[in-house]
């Protein structure tokens, strides 16, 4: 299959404006995926499916990420006037990256036998902003994993034709798989508990835990 | 009756019995157990139906389709608590007398799953269990021995006095409150009627 340069390039030409960008993928698998953003994201996916010498035909997986509020922390060497003497002070730099919902697709090719391609749509952030375009009017498979991210994650999808909870019932509120989810205080008794297990058993019966 | 007289009778080719042994001893090799399952456990509850382990020789072959048909419900499987509502509004649905055994770590405590948000840690919150079976999933030898445990219990039922079976005592409770689906939980999470949560006992 040809490379996701290559890939991103003829998306580029075929849909114009739209926004797009490679996540490089550091590990020895180098899974590169494409960003896509939400204005074209259609659009895009329908290039993808259709385009004779790419055929992504098959949506496999779809699934949600939760990425919180960052802080990065760099240490620079700054040279100052401190008390009339120039010295060299080590200040920290903070970067915060604003946290936000990311659902992943996962494409292949039923006709052509090759993938996959990743592609990746993102929310503006974790609270209000938290909607994107839904590729099921693309890919009919992605109906129930888009609304297993909508349950878990919280990711509302526009355009979906039956946007509904789906593992949890109606009547809940929270979005379980989002990592400050805070869930139901029921701890019982656990004969070896440990990590966030024996944390619950010290809330609960204090510092021995359930010893 | 006295035994001896019973043994002396039986010798000479008279039968007796009471009308509690003769009942008891005709419901216990009745059960006819509610077709439901709700996870691996149903499967190797399917396979102690089957021919190698073959639940018929203790009576239950009849697996029901419906609560209305049924004695018995093995609970088994992981119960979530989206499905505990249902699970509960089946027992409640069984005519007496009715009996439940939980099988499986997931039915009796909730199992690799207890820890989660969304499993419930064991049924027997919301309706009374006879029998328990611990494993994951047990081996059909231990739903055989779970389901020879409760004809036995049966078999010891009292008709009358005021340690009567359960479903001949009026005043005991033959349905339970549904849980309804809240914000963040069942509500109730519990039925603390029947159960309480288990307190802590420490060694001095």
């Amino acid at each position: 299959m040809e490379s996701l340069e290559s890939i991103k390039e003829r998306i580029e030409a075929a849909v114009p404006g739209a926004v797009l960008e490679i996540i490089e993928n550091p590990g020895p698998a180098a899974e590169h995926s494409l960003a896509v953003g939400h204005e074209h994201a259609v659009r895009v996916a329908e290039f993808l499916r259709d385009d004779k010498d790419l055929k992504l035909d098959h949506c496999s997986n779809v699934t949600g990420v939760d990425w919180l509020d960052s802080v990065e922390k760099l240490r620079e060497k700054v040279k100052k006037v401190v008390n009339g003497e120039e010295k060299e002070v080590v200040e920290v730099k903070e970067i915060r990256t604003p946290g936000y919902l990311e659902s992943v697709y996962h494409l292949f090719s039923m006709r052509l036998g090759h993938g996959p391609v990743v592609l990746r749509l993102r929310t503006g952030n974790r609270t209000d902003d938290v909607s994107m375009p839904s590729l099921t009017p693309v890919w009919r498979g992605a109906e129930l994993q888009e609304r297993e991210i909508f349950d878990l994650y919280g990711v509302t999808f526009e355009g979906h034709p039956d946007l509904r909870r789906i593992l949890m019932w109606d009547e809940f509120e929270d979005h379980p798989m989002r990592k400050d989810y805070v869930e139901p205080d029921d701890y019982e008794y656990e004969p070896t508990p440990h990590d966030e297990v024996l944390k619950k058993a010290q809330a609960r019966y204090g510092e021995g835990g359930a010893q | 009756m006295d035994e001896g007289l019973r043994s002396e009778l039986s010798k000479q080719g008279v039968f007796t019995t009471t009308i509690e042994d003769i009942y008891n001893w005709g419901r216990r090799n009745s059960v006819w157990p509610l077709q439901f399952g709700l996870a691996c456990c149903a499967i190797e509850m399917i396979a102690t139906t089957m021919a190698r382990y073959d639940l018929a020789r203790f009576g239950a072959e009849v697996f029901r389709p419906s609560p209305r048909q049924a004695d018995l419900m093995i609970v088994a499987g992981t119960v979530t608590k989206k499905m505990a509502p249902q699970v509960v509004r089946l027992y409640n649905q069984m005519p007496e007398p009715k009996y439940v055994i939980a099988m499986g770590a997931c039915a009796i405590s909730g199992g690799p799953f207890k820890q989660g948000y969304n499993v419930l840690k064991g049924i027997d919150r919301f309706m009374p269990v006879d029998v328990h079976i611990p494993g994951c999933p047990p081996r059909p030898e231990a739903l055989i021995h779970a389901f020879m445990t409760l004809q036995k219990k049966i078999d010891a039922q009292k008709l009358t006095g005021p340690d009567r079976a359960r479903h001949l005592n009026a005043d005991e409770p033959s349905e339970f409150p549904v849980p309804s689906f809240g914000a963040k939980d069942l509500d109730p999470p519990q039925n603390n009627a029947i159960w309480q949560p288990p307190k802590m006992e420490r060694a001095e």
